[in-house]
């Protein structure tokens, strides 16, 4: 089903990155950097969530937030506007490479994308000095989160017909997912039944994963079976999709 | 190379496309003429795989197009109306990028981008960002991009709108050289001279239907090679001799502005369809 031309794909997608890399850069830092800013400093200073400080609490919900708007948008804009605008996916549609391998090579050059976010994140934690670990499974949680967001962005590209369906998605259901799950306060806190309405969202499973991993927590193993489940369906879902395709 | 068989596309209830027929042979160049909207984009979109067909059948070198899309992948190559490059990438990433779609090994690549840059004249701009080109560089990187891999056949969507005379030119002469290669093409086009100069045969295309299908000079034989055209004043219609002194005679009894000419093919679809490409 999928063959090495989703390399191709790959390749192609880190060479644009490589030639906007401060662009890139740039973009993936401005709103995580708000948002510690935000909550972190300026409404987090009073704010305690169970022993530790705020800080310690949102950065790992703050990369889990920006590794699935990296991305999310990184996939799903570039190939809405390659879709819709300069029709350069006609090119790779007119070529002999499977569906199924054009949407593996967007996915993991979004899983590249929230990589790279969920990093510089990690990094200016360092620099602040917040009480975490960052391991292995830390970061390969990034990947499979950056992975299912990845496979929506694909997705909702395709689907959309208009700049607008691709604006309002991301109003309706990316931008209440960043607030609700769990990423500024923790989902115990709301009463039944928004918290397991909240537990559908994947960023919220994210979120719980990373938080645990971070402070060497048990490894919550139901959060990631959900993130792999999301994973898995989205990118069937995806490559359908791109399958079905008509301009 | 190239078979249509009642080849028909229907957008909700518009048929864009009315059970088109016809064959190409190995290494003709066959023109699709046509004003705005006849369909040429959708008939080659259905060829390429890029639109479903809705009923009927289309082969290229002897791989049906629906069952097979992959392998006719493997075999055409498509210059399409709209210039999409990647404008973000250089001349030679662009290349590149295509090669790689097709499997090309990396040596090939390479040798097949040299050569092909220096044939359609672009080796010097090879590290420019595509984003710099001007129209005419687009569009012959576009359809050297399209040959890139080396198709048996190569379709061709409008190669030169929106191109200066001289400019035109030199795409024909692009177009004639990969002819020389036994490349079997098929171009569409608006422009009456183009058709006139490339084709081998050419199909007229009105409304989806193709109204017409001969070589140019037949075409303009079977409709009568002297034309008599009145000025828009006068408004009569034009008429066609294959005599030049009875079209003489016949202008002479008219008044006004009337010109004599020989026919081309823009006459021969007024001629059959009543009317102009261009309005
Ligand atoms: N996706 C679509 N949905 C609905 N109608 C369409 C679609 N694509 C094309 N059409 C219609 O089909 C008809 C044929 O369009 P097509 O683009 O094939 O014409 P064309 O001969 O290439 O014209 P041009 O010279 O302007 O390029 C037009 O009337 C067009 O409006
Ligand atoms: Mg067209």
């Amino acid at each position: 089903m999928i063959d090495t031309g989703f390399y191709t794909i790959f390749w192609r997608e880190m060479l644009a990155i490589r030639k906007k890399f401060w662009k890139v850069l740039s973009g993936s830092l401005v709103m995580p950097v708000l948002y510690l800013v935000t909550f972190g400093w300026g409404i987090g200073r009073g704010v305690r969530v169970g022993q530790g400080n705020y800080m310690d609490f949102i950065l790992p919900g703050i990369i889990a937030l920006s590794a699935m708007n990296s991305s999310f948008n990184g996939v799903s804009v570039t190939l809405n506007i390659s879709k819709l605008y300069y029709k350069t996916i006609e090119e790779i549609l007119v070529s002999p490479i499977s569906p199924w391998a054009i949407t593996l090579g967007r996915i993991l050059a979004g899983c590249v994308r929230g990589l790279f976010s969920a990093c510089l994140i990690v990094a200016i934690g360092l620099i602040l000095d917040v009480n975490l670990g960052f391991g292995p499974s830390f970061f390969a949680t990034v990947l499979l989160l950056s992975f299912a967001f990845g496979a929506l962005g694909v997705l909702a590209a395709m689907l959309t017909r208009s700049h607008e369906d691709m604006t309002n998605f991301s109003n309706f259901v990316i931008l209440p997912m960043a607030f609700l799950s769990g990423t500024f306060f923790s989902p115990d806190l709301l009463p039944q039944p928004f918290r397991s309405l909240i537990l559908v969202y994947p960023l919220t499973h994210g979120s719980i994963a990373l938080r645990a991993l971070a402070t060497a927590q048990a490894v919550p193993l139901s959060a990631l079976a959900v993130l792999f489940g999301y994973a898995v369906v989205l990118f069937l879902l995806a490559g359908l999709s791109v399958k079905r395709l008509e301009l | 190379m190239i078979r249509l068989d009642h080849l028909t596309k229907r957008f909700d209830h518009f048929l864009a496309v009315d059970r088109l027929s016809f064959e190409v042979p190995q290494g003709e160049v066959f023109g699709l003429l046509g004003p705005n909207g006849a369909g040429k984009t959708t008939s080659i979109r259905m060829l390429t795989t890029l639109a479903s067909i809705t009923s009927g059948q289309a082969e290229i070198a002897g791989i049906d197009v629906s069952r097979n899309p992959i392998g006719v992948k493997r075999v055409i190559g498509l210059a399409p109306q709209g210039l999409n490059l990647e404008i973000e990438l250089t001349a030679e990433e662009n290349l590149e990028f295509h090669g790689r779609l097709h499997r090309m090994s990396r040596h090939d690549r390479r040798a097949r981008i040299r050569e092909l840059l220096e044939f359609s004249e672009l080796w010097e701009k090879r590290n420019v960002q595509v984003q710099k080109f001007s129209g005419g560089m687009k569009r012959r990187l576009l359809i050297t991009r399209a040959i890139m891999h080396r198709p048996k056949v190569l379709f061709l969507d409008e190669p030169t709108v929106g191109l200066d005379p001289q400019i035109r030119r030199r795409v024909w002469d692009m177009i004639l050289g990969l002819k020389a290669q036994g490349i079997t093409i098929l171009v569409t086009t608006h422009y009456i001279e183009e058709a006139d100069f490339l084709c081998d045969r050419v199909g007229i295309m009105n409304r989806g239907r193709l109204v017409a299908l001969d070589k140019p000079q037949s075409l303009k034989n079977t409709t009568g090679i002297y034309a008599v055209i009145c000025s828009r004043m006068n408004g009569c219609p034009p008429r066609f001799f294959n005599d030049r002194d009875e079209a003489v005679r016949y202008a002479s009894e008219l008044e006004g502005d009337v010109t004599v000419r020989q026919t081309n093919l823009e006459d021969v679809f007024i001629a059959l369809t009543g009317e102009a490409i261009h309005d």
